[in-house]
């Protein structure tokens, strides 16, 4: 504690490049699965392409995937920028895929309603396809966010500062304080990020609020006492674990 | 002489192929990790699993523990066991079976919660016992499912491995820190070019158990819908 204290500017400044290294590969991993998401959802043809290379993508490994891109980059070793395009590639490879669970599970009532009322097919897409797939969608997102958070730490293996730093410094000192703050400070920029995101898709779903209030106290009434003091963290968990379920449903 | 030519001739040089440093056993090293992570882990996950899945016990708690393990940073947790433990094969090793129980807790658990209620229901209508549901039943409709989180596991063992090699063990993953050590552009590109070559190579070795190993009755039901069992196996299905 009083290690964290006294480098408290020294994690924070690391927190917060660990926080940008993570947050913008989401963002920009989520502004080019869209488009690729929804090409793969409407040409079948292309989508089998898409939906293998982005696995093929996913299954490269970080490490080697951090070293491999300054050479296709021709970016320096050290540059950020690689840990920046590695994360917005795994990002695109699992989000390209809840795109298309996300935009199957519209319910084509809903679609064909707007196509009867006179949406073209671009303003039907961000008014009534992209709104309704926010859910799934939103799945998707928070476990990249996760593990986008999770895998930024291996970049300081290739000299990138970021809360990753804290763990080599830490093995080579031999000193536990220091690799345990940087574990809880990387959970906590992990929880941060998941309520953020929470909080986006409620704000994103006022249709959902009303329903998503009431199943949550179903759960909370049938699981009952075996699960006192943990009810809100319990919610917010089981909801992914529901979406989960749904989309490999789905693919089955 | 450009980096490809000179990694073309790294990989062409007899002495990379043989020795306790060389590629075989580089390699060799790395698959040991792998499945001892992976048996250590699974004999832990499956039966976890199994259970909350056939009785419905304990999922929210298991579901919640599961996903807050996904947020652990594998680095942090790697030299944290180090720093705890000691240096040795064991302390890493433990650290990869914590971020492999819960791919393949999740992947088992939803395998077997999403089978049919109604087809348990007409299997204790014929007069199985639980234990028969569970393995006659459940287990081999929840298989494609099952593997898919195991498919998923495996590949995230076998990426986590690499970076093993920073505190002091073998694997592939040695090429890429000693390239950095001595800032050898050449090794580190091989190295990383290896790690990803075996990954590939696993998964599309996986993806075809996932097709043989599924039960026929599935199979001849599952292909008439046009997507079969392919998609479930995707990483994403895991995670």
């Amino acid at each position: 504690m009083d290690w964290f204290l006294a480098n408290l500017p020294f994690v924070l400044e690391l927190s917060g490049h660990h926080l940008y290294q993570s947050v913008l590969p989401l963002v920009l991993g989520l502004l080019i699965s869209v488009p690729l998401g929804y090409l793969a959802w409407r040409l079948p043809s292309v989508r089998g392409v898409i939906l293998s290379v982005s696995s093929v993508l996913y299954t490269i490994p970080s490490l080697a995937l951090f070293v491999i891109l300054p050479v296709i980059l021709g970016t320096r070793i050290l540059d950020p920028a690689n840990l920046i395009v590695a994360l917005t590639v795994y990002a695109i490879a699992l989000l390209v895929r809840s795109v298309v669970d996300a935009l199957e599970s519209i319910d084509d009532g809903v679609r064909q309603a707007a196509v009867a009322m006179g949406y073209r097919p671009f303003r039907r897409f961000f008014a009534v396809d992209l709104p309704l797939a926010v859910p799934v969608l939103f799945a998707g997102l928070r476990v990249v966010s996760v593990s986008n958070i999770s895998l930024a730490s291996v970049g300081a293996l290739i000299g990138i500062r970021n809360l990753g730093v804290l763990f080599t410094d830490g093995l080579l000192r031999h000193f536990l304080t220091e690799i345990v703050v940087g574990i809880v400070m990387t959970l906590v920029l992990a929880l941060l990020m998941d309520f953020v995101l929470v909080g986006l898709e409620h704000l994103l779903t006022p249709w959902n609020r009303h329903r998503k209030a009431r199943s949550k106290q179903v759960l909370v009434a049938t699981t009952g006492p075996d699960n006192s003091g943990s009810g809100d963290s319990a919610g917010t968990a089981r909801r992914p674990d529901a979406a989960e379920t749904a989309v490999l449903h789905e693919s089955l | 002489m450009n980096l490809f030519e000179q990694v073309g001739l790294w990989f062409a040089d007899p002495a990379q192929w043989s020795g306790p440093a060389g590629i075989p056993a580089r390699l060799g090293e790395h698959l040991w990790y792998t499945v001892l992570t992976l048996l250590i882990a699974a004999a832990i996950a499956i039966p976890a699993g199994m259970y909350i899945g056939h009785t419905g016990k304990g999922k929210v708690a298991v579901v919640s523990v599961a996903s807050a393990l996904r947020a652990l940073p594998t680095l942090g947790l790697l030299t944290l066991f180090v720093i705890l433990m000691g240096l040795g094969l064991m302390p890493p090793i433990y650290a990869l079976v914590i971020l492999t129980v819960p791919p393949l807790l999740a992947g088992t658990y939803s395998g077997i919660a999403a089978v049919d209620r109604q087809l348990l229901d007409a299997a204790r209508g014929l007069g199985m016992t639980e234990w028969q549901v569970l393995v006659r039943v459940e287990l081999p409709n929840a298989l494609p499912v099952m593997l898919g989180g195991m498919r998923a596991a495996v590949l995230q063992v076998i990426s986590t491995v690499a970076v093993v090699a920073y505190i002091n063990l073998g694997g592939l993953g040695r090429y890429l820190i000693d390239g950095l050590a001595v800032s050898d552009p050449v090794r580190l590109f091989a190295g990383a070019i290896l790690i990803a070559v075996l990954a590939l190579i696993v998964d599309l070795i996986l993806s075809m158990v996932q097709k043989y190993a599924v039960s026929p009755g599935l199979k001849s039901s599952l292909s008439s819908p046009g997507q079969g069992t392919k998609n479930v196996g995707a990483p994403g299905a895991g995670q």
